[in-house]
């Protein structure tokens, strides 16, 4: 069986690609949540990794908990009747909070491939591996995904 | 005003206070690992007078003290190799050890009460003389010849010294008080001014 390096170094490695997709996908208060789920998946299936690409491999994990978060949050009960139709707002970072929002608005396919290559910085071979498609299809939902972006902005002067 | 939405306005926007907000969950994961029941081994930094050691524990016990003199990713890649790579650090496992360690090097501490893990320490005759060796009291001293004996292999002196060479678990598992028999300290992993200081701290040797 081939040794892993400590888990430490792993997330040390990988921490902060992991949250800035997870922040994209699900917004920053549930984000953690996810964090720690990803990473507790990805300690308990540490011993198998394939080696070869680490990275994409996490990203895959976190793919799924964040698909999984968006399921639970269907499947929620309503809250109370006085909350408004939108679902409240997570509080953004910065000045940029209208284009981060406008993120997770995209379709999922979209979201999660911008997601990887801005918040993560991963490269098109990773973002393909992490989503299970081609490094075509994985460059085509990120230029997809910037294209609509780029329509909400121009046609609307920010989503509202 | 319209942002411009290109590659870097969307990395300023989805990247921005992203360090500290992985560190944060970072430092917060060891105790939902440790809930989940996936970590296997947590470490920490003990400040001693002699420098910074890593001390490890898995949920059996104490199972590595990595003394100063030695690059403590080498002894985390070798718990992963030997023990296991689910490791983490975190404080919360080591309480108990760290504090120990303190009052040990205080000189408020004779004896350590800690369970032990020796994982690290698999061969018989080597675990029968690490045994051995933590009975040794606070500021007496065994030759490896009568450490050897007790572990019985009373020839086997040199063998004694190889086990106590790869001690892992330092200090708590006492194996400076084992000492040569014509009045020489001996070798010790932790250097041979350690060895001295150890035994002048338990007063085993004249200040």
């Amino acid at each position: 069986m081939q040794t892993q390096q400590p888990f430490q170094t792993f997330l040390d490695e990988h921490r902060v690609p992991v949250l800035g997709f997870l922040r994209a996908m699900v917004g920053p208060n549930d984000a953690d949540d996810c964090f720690q789920e990803t990473f507790i998946a990805a300690m308990r299936g540490y011993e198998r990794m394939n080696g070869s690409n680490p990275r994409a491999w996490v990203m895959t994990i976190a793919r799924r908990k964040a698909i999984d978060h968006h399921r639970a949050g269907r499947r929620r009960p309503e809250p109370r009747e006085e909350l408004p139709e939108q679902p409240v707002r997570d509080p953004l970072p910065g000045e940029d909070a209208e284009l981060w929002l406008a993120v997770r608005e995209l379709p999922p396919k979209q979201r999660g491939a911008v997601a990887m290559r801005y918040a993560a910085d991963l490269d098109y071979a990773e973002i393909a591996t992490a989503l299970a498609c081609s490094e075509d299809a994985a460059r085509r939902s990120v230029h997809e995904g910037l294209k609509r972006l780029r329509q909400t902005f121009e046609s609307e002067g920010g989503p509202q | 005003m319209n942002p411009t939405i290109d590659a870097k306005s969307l990395r300023r926007a989805l990247q921005a206070d992203l360090d500290a907000g992985a560190a944060e969950s970072a430092s917060r994961l060891a105790t939902a690992a440790d809930d989940a029941g996936v970590l296997d081994v947590a470490y920490a930094t003990a400040d001693t007078p002699v420098g910074p050691a890593l001390v490890a524990a898995t949920h059996r016990g104490l199972v590595k003290v990595s003394l100063p003199n030695y690059p403590p990713e080498e002894a985390l890649e070798r718990i992963a190799a030997e023990v296991s790579p689910r490791i983490l650090e975190s404080r919360e496992r080591l309480d108990e050890p760290l504090r120990e360690l303190d009052e040990y090097f205080a000189g408020r501490r004779e004896s350590f009460d800690l369970k032990l893990d020796w994982s690290l320490a698999t061969a018989p005759f080597m675990r029968s003389v690490l045994r051995e060796t933590a009975r040794v009291p606070f500021g007496m001293t065994l030759t490896y010849g009568e450490v050897a004996e007790k572990a019985g292999h009373p020839r086997a002196h040199r063998a004694a010294g190889s086990a106590l060479g790869a001690n892992p678990i330092p200090i708590v598992v006492p194996c400076h008080r084992i000492v040569r028999s014509g009045g020489q300290l001996g070798n010790y992993g932790g250097g041979p001014e350690m060895k001295e200081y150890l035994l002048r701290l338990e007063g085993a040797i004249g200040a």
